[in-house]
This record gives C-alpha cells, sequence and structure tokens, in this order.
C-alpha cells in the first residue's frame, strides 16, 4: 500500500456515522494549532509590557524588557508553521505579493509585518538605542561594531536625546496596544469567520482568542522570568510575581467568562449543529477540552490564584505555586488552541459523524516538527537575552 | 458669489442629498427583495452561466459518474478524496438516518438495514455547486481559487500554495489537497471538455439521466426547463453560497 495513503486507511476504519469522503484527512494538522498559539502569545506578552508602560505599573517593570523580548523571539518565528505546513511552501510569497483581498488569510500577512516592523522592532530599537550607543563605547573587538550598527548611527546621548526616546518609544506602545489586539483578534477572525464550521463560525472568536492570548502571554512572562532568575541564581521578586499573578487572575477571568458564553449560547440556542458538538465536546474532546483546557488551564489556576488574591501562604509556596500555575496556563490554552483547530474538523459538515486525528511522530506535520517549532523561540529569546541583556541597561 | 445663485447652489445641494438619501433608502429597500427573487448571484453578460440540476428520484446508485470522475481527472484511486461522490440515505421507521457511501458508492451499494425498518432510502450524488457566492474563493489568499465568466469555480493548481482555507470554507466537502500535487482539488465542471462543447465525464455516463448540466441563460434550455417542471433545492441554502446544484425531490434530511 501506498504509505502516504496507510494513516488515512487507519483513519477509514475509526470513522464513526457519516463523514463526507474528502473529510477523512484533517486539513490543518498540529502546526495550525501552533500558529494562533505562538501568535497569542506575541499579542499576550506585547499587551502585558505595554501595559505596564502606559499604566507605569512599578512591581512589573523588571517585566518589561522581557516582555518585549519574549514577544519579538515568538513573534518571528510566529507565522514558520503556518508556512512548514503549506502544500507548496516555497509559494508562500505570493500571499504576501498577490494577497486575495477578500481574505483574512491574506491581510494576516500585512497586518503581522506591521506588527513585527513597525510595532515591535521600532519599540525594542528605541528602548534599546541609548544601550546600544554606551555598549558600542565599552565593548571591545566584533561586538563593539555589532552594537554600533545597531544604533543606526543615532549616537546621541544627551537628556534630549533620551527624551525623544522616550517620547517616541512611549507614542509606539500606545499604536501598539490596538496593533497587538488586532494582530490576535485578526487571528480569531480567520476561524470566527469560516460559516461552512459552525464550531468556529462565531462572533466571540476574534474576542475569546484576544483574551486567551493575554492569558497565555502573561503566563508565558511569568515563566520566563522565573527562569530566567533562577538560571542567573537571582531571588524571585516577589511583588512583581504576586503582581503578574494578580493581573493573570483577572484576565483568566474575563477569559472564561467569555468562553463559558459561547458555550451556553451555543446550548440554550441549540441550533441544528447541537448535537454533532455536544457529542464532540462530551467524546473526542473531552480529554484536551474537559480535562487540559478547562481544568488544568483554567479552573485549578484561577482558584490558586483567586486563593492568592485573600490569603497569601509563605514565599517559597507561592513562587512554586506560580511556576506551576504559569505552565498549567500555557498547556491549557494550548489545549484550547487544539480544541478549536483539530476540534473543528473532526466532527462531519455533514453533521452525520467524525473522523478521527493521529497526530504523526516525524514528517512534515509530525509531533518532531511542531516540538521543533515550540523550541525555536526559546532559543531566539536565549539569543536576544544575551545580545540585549536587559540586567545591563541603563537605568534612567 | 451674490445671494442668489449662493441659494440655488445650496438648493441644489439640498436636492442632491435627498436625491441620494432618498435612493439610499429605495435600494435598501428593494434590495433585500432582489436577493430572495435570485438566489444565486448573476454576473452580468450574456455568455453561458453554467448550472447543474440532479433528479435523485432518477438516480439508481449505480456509482458511475463517481468513477468516470476519477477516470477523467486524475484524482487517486483510493476510497477517499472525489470531485463527484454518491451518498446512500437511508431513513429508518424511528427516524434515525443512516448515511453511507462505501467508496464514493463506486462500488455499489448494499443496504444494511432489513427492508421492514425502512421508512425511505435514496441516493444523492454530490459535486461541487459551483456557487455563485462561493466561500472557497473569497477565503483564498491568493486568488488561486477564482470564479470563470461561465459561473465555474475553479482551482489554479500553478498558483495555489496549498494553505487548505478554500477546504475548510466548503460547506459542502466538495475540496481536498491532493496528495501527489499538494495543492487544493475539486470539481472543474470538466472544464476541458465543456469548453469544447463536450458534456462533463459524470453527465455522458449517467445510464438513467439524472444529472442535468446546462446554461441558465437559456431560457429554453434542458436546465431551465428541468428547473421549471420540478420543485428544485440547493444544499444548505442557509449558507447562501448561491449554490448552482439544483436537485429535484431532496429531502431536508440531506445535508
Ligand atoms: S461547492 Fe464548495 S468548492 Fe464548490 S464552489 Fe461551492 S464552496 Fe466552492
Ligand atoms: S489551498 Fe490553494 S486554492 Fe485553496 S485557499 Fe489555499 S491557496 Fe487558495
Amino acid at each position: 500500500m501506498d504509505p502516504r495513503y496507510e494513516a488515512l486507511y487507519e483513519a477509514l476504519k475509526n470513522v464513526h456515522g457519516y463523514i463526507y469522503p474528502n473529510e477523512i484527512s484533517l486539513t490543518w494538522s498540529i502546526l495550525i494549532v501552533e500558529y494562533p498559539y505562538i501568535t497569542g502569545l506575541v499579542a499576550g506578552a506585547f499587551i502585558l509590557a505595554s501595559l505596564n508602560r502606559v499604566f507605569k505599573i512599578k512591581a512589573l517593570e523588571p517585566t518589561y524588557i522581557i516582555s518585549l523580548l519574549t514577544a519579538f523571539a515568538f513573534l518571528l518565528v510566529a507565522t514558520m508553521p503556518l508556512i512548514s505546513h503549506l502544500g507548496k511552501p516555497l509559494r508562500f510569497w505570493e500571499i504576501m505579493i498577490t494577497p486575495h483581498s477578500t481574505s483574512a488569510m491574506a491581510i494576516f500577512g500585512f497586518v503581522y509585518l506591521w506588527y513585527l516592523m513597525i510595532v515591535l522592532l521600532l519599540e525594542i530599537w528605541f528602548d534599546y538605542r541609548y544601550d546600544f550607543v554606551i555598549w558600542s563605547r565599552e565593548k571591545k573587538g566584533v561586538m563593539k561594531y555589532v552594537y554600533k550598527i545597531l544604533t543606526l548611527g543615532a549616537m546621541g546621548t544627551s537628556e534630549k536625546d533620551l527624551k525623544w526616546d522616550k517620547k517616541i518609544g512611549y507614542f509606539i506602545t500606545v499604536v501598539g496596544i490596538p496593533s497587538a489586539f488586532l494582530l490576535h483578534g485578526y487571528v480569531g477572525f480567520i476561524f470566527g469567520s469560516v460559516k461552512a464550521n459552525p464550531w468556529w463560525s462565531s462572533v466571540m472568536m476574534p474576542v475569546i482568542f484576544l483574551f486567551s492570548a493575554m492569558v497565555s502571554g502573561i503566563a508565558l512572562v511569568l515563566f520566563v522570568y522565573m527562569g530566567i532568575n533562577f538560571i542567573r541564581k537571582k531571588v524571585q521578586n516577589m511583588p512583581t510575581l504576586d503582581s503578574i499573578g494578580k493581573y493573570l487572575f483577572y484576565i483568566l477571568i474575563i477569559d472564561f467568562t467569555l468562553e463559558s458564553l459561547d458555550q451556553i449560547h451555543r446550548i440554550y440556542e441549540a441550533n441544528e449543529s447541537f448535537e454533532i458538538i455536544s457529542m464532540l465536546v462530551s467524546g473526542k474532546l473531552f480529554f484536551t477540552l474537559g480535562i487540559m483546557q478547562v481544568t488544568v488551564g483554567t479552573l485549578i489556576p484561577l482558584l490558586i490564584l483567586g486563593l492568592f488574591q485573600f490569603f497569601k501562604p509563605a514565599d517559597k509556596i507561592r513562587k512554586i505555586a506560580y511556576f506551576i500555575i504559569s505552565i498549567f496556563v500555557l498547556t491549557g490554552v494550548f489545549f484550547m488552541r487544539w480544541n478549536v483547530v483539530i476540534g473543528g474538523q473532526l466532527f462531519s459538515k455533514s453533521l452525520h459523524g467524525f473522523t478521527t486525528y493521529n497526530l504523526g511522530f516525524g514528517g512534515q506535520e509530525g509531533f518532531l516538527m511542531a516540538l521543533f517549532w515550540m523550541i525555536i523561540p526559546f532559543g531566539i529569546l536565549a539569543f536576544l537575552l544575551w545580545l540585549l541583556p536587559p540586567w545591563k541597561k541603563t537605568v534612567h | 458669489m451674490n445671494l442668489k445663485t449662493e441659494k440655488s447652489s445650496r438648493r441644489k445641494f439640498l436636492n442632491t442629498v435627498a436625491l441620494l438619501t432618498g435612493g439610499l433608502l429605495v435600494s435598501s429597500v428593494t434590495k433585500p427583495f432582489n436577493g430572495l427573487l435570485a438566489a444565486s448571484n448573476k454576473p452580468e453578460g450574456n455568455g453561458p452561466w453554467y448550472g447543474i440540476g440532479i433528479d435523485i428520484e432518477k438516480c439508481i446508485g449505480c456509482g458511475r459518474c463517481a468513477n468516470a470522475c476519477k477516470e477523467e481527472n486524475d484524482v487517486p484511486r483510493v476510497p477517499f478524496y472525489f470531485r463527484s461522490w454518491v451518498e446512500q440515505y437511508t431513513i429508518k421507521n424511528d427516524g434515525e438516518i443512516i448515511v453511507e457511501s462505501p467508496n464514493g458508492g463506486i462500488d455499489g451499494f448494499t443496504q444494511s438495514v432489513p427492508d421492514e425498518d425502512i421508512f425511505k432510502s435514496f441516493f444523492v450524488p454530490k459535486m461541487c455547486n459551483h456557487c455563485s457566492k462561493p466561500p472557497c474563493v473569497q477565503v483564498c489568499p491568493v486568488g488561486a481559487t477564482f470564479e470563470t465568466k461561465e459561473g465555474v469555480v475553479l482551482v489554479d493548481s500553478n498558483y495555489c500554495i496549498g494553505c487548505g482555507y478554500c477546504v475548510q470554507a466548503c460547506p459542502y466537502g466538495c475540496r481536498y489537497i491532493h496528495p501527489e500535487k499538494k495543492t487544493a482539488d475539486k470539481c472543474s465542471l470538466c472544464y476541458h471538455r465543456i469548453s469544447k462543447g463536450i458534456a462533463p465525464a459524470c453527465m455522458e455516463i449517467c445510464p438513467n439521466d439524472a444529472r442535468i448540466f446546462g446554461n441558465l441563460r437559456d431560457k429554453e434550455g434542458e436546465l431551465v426547463k428541468f428547473l421549471k417542471e420540478h420543485t428544485c433545492h440547493v444544499l444548505k441554502p442557509e449558507m447562501n453560497t448561491g449554490s448552482k446544484l439544483f436537485y429535484n425531490a431532496l429531502n431536508q434530511e440531506v445535508k
């Protein structure tokens, strides 16, 4: 048998009820789960940084630069799972060169570029410009020139220059917040606007994507911040952790409320897709939705974070709890994306049956590939932290 | 500018505004009616505009259309991936609906439900609806999926990037990513044949004339006659895809 079809023959045996014959293979695999996941992490981390800057939250300050660098590292990779999933990856640039204006996916390319080039890069550059100048004077050898190039020739270090850096940086942040909202709301729209799929088609989708993005981004910053302190053998700053925890708690409540609202709405309206969707939720998605997304990713973190708002156990316990919560929330949001992307393809659009998804190990769309795209941003982040160490920045 | 001309130009302006708003009001009232009158979205022009008719009462479920399509169009010979397939619907006395399409109907059908339990049973041939408001075209990020002026929805496989968005957007499951070409594939209404004046392979082979294809603009044509003489419906009308595949005797259970 043609090895290309082996898995599909296997899937054919596991079809329940009736599916359209073309629905046997899931068109969008785990890589498309990662794409909104990573984009969400970017938007979330950036929004945390921006809130920090705009509202000048003292306790969050140590995470500001880390959030930005994290957002940047993940943004560089965000479209890679999407591109590597394409049947013709080498034609991906057609999206940018000949975009089709009614396609949500086509316009995403531009939203992405706007965000990457205009917002994030500029913001980081203005934040670091002064340091580039200083480092280019202090360092020796190649690095001297690297930093010099990074200044792009803007070598001014006067009070006035600094003021300008700050002013423009602030302006970019203000533009950046709606941009981040746009970036991820847009990803939600890519799914929410597919009227053929009742599990996706919802006006709530962009909003839900946005809030879950914030939740995941905050959790990621918490994770990265604690990880950096751990590796650098620095004490964890408890007010910072508590503060991130507090924001995570609030946003998680909003996120949970919105998602529940969407589900309640579906249940109450109970239109023609209701039966198949409730079978989906109580069957094939029970583990990934009921256990991973709702229980592990939402309820447990909500309970613990909620408790911390009233009762604060010893620092050591809180520290461990925050670290575990960050992992739980990150896992939960990953499965939220999974439930949307994979879940939406498990039932037939004939509403008469289900297919199955088998995540292969190797191959273009297998587990290893997915893992690869999850690890790369951490590698990029490590490099960025080495090149642009936030802890060596001049405080001004 | 003297007072008089100023006044008259102001009046002119007000008139224009009134006209525009009035026009808008009228058109916004009449528009939905137009929409109702023509569920599909007929383009300008007077060349052929193709549609399809399928008579469920005539379909005997032989599956020869599905086979002919695979032969004609280089569709992988596996029991999945079809440009054209046939479904067998069986509605049981207790209301349960059973749908089957083993190998797309190519090998024929057997009835798994005992006769005495069957309320009714029928075959539904499926293929691309060549929608006139096609969601697959709407979502394609590079415009590789497009509608020809004859109302045929096609994929340019030299241009398609294989993103699969159109596969997700088609409510009828008519598309798949071709496992060898790695680009989207679907019924082309045998465009290579119809442009030479030959009927699509599936239409030609049907032994019972259950499938008709024709020009919707041709008031004397076979398809328009078919639509006139039968009560026809499209699949999933609530999707508002402007489907041009019209079924006679379509049960509401069919999705
Ligand atoms: S039936 Fe599907 S593939 Fe065919 S035109 Fe309509 S939406 Fe597109
Ligand atoms: S798979 Fe091809 S035809 Fe379909 S939306 Fe993507 S680029 Fe367009």
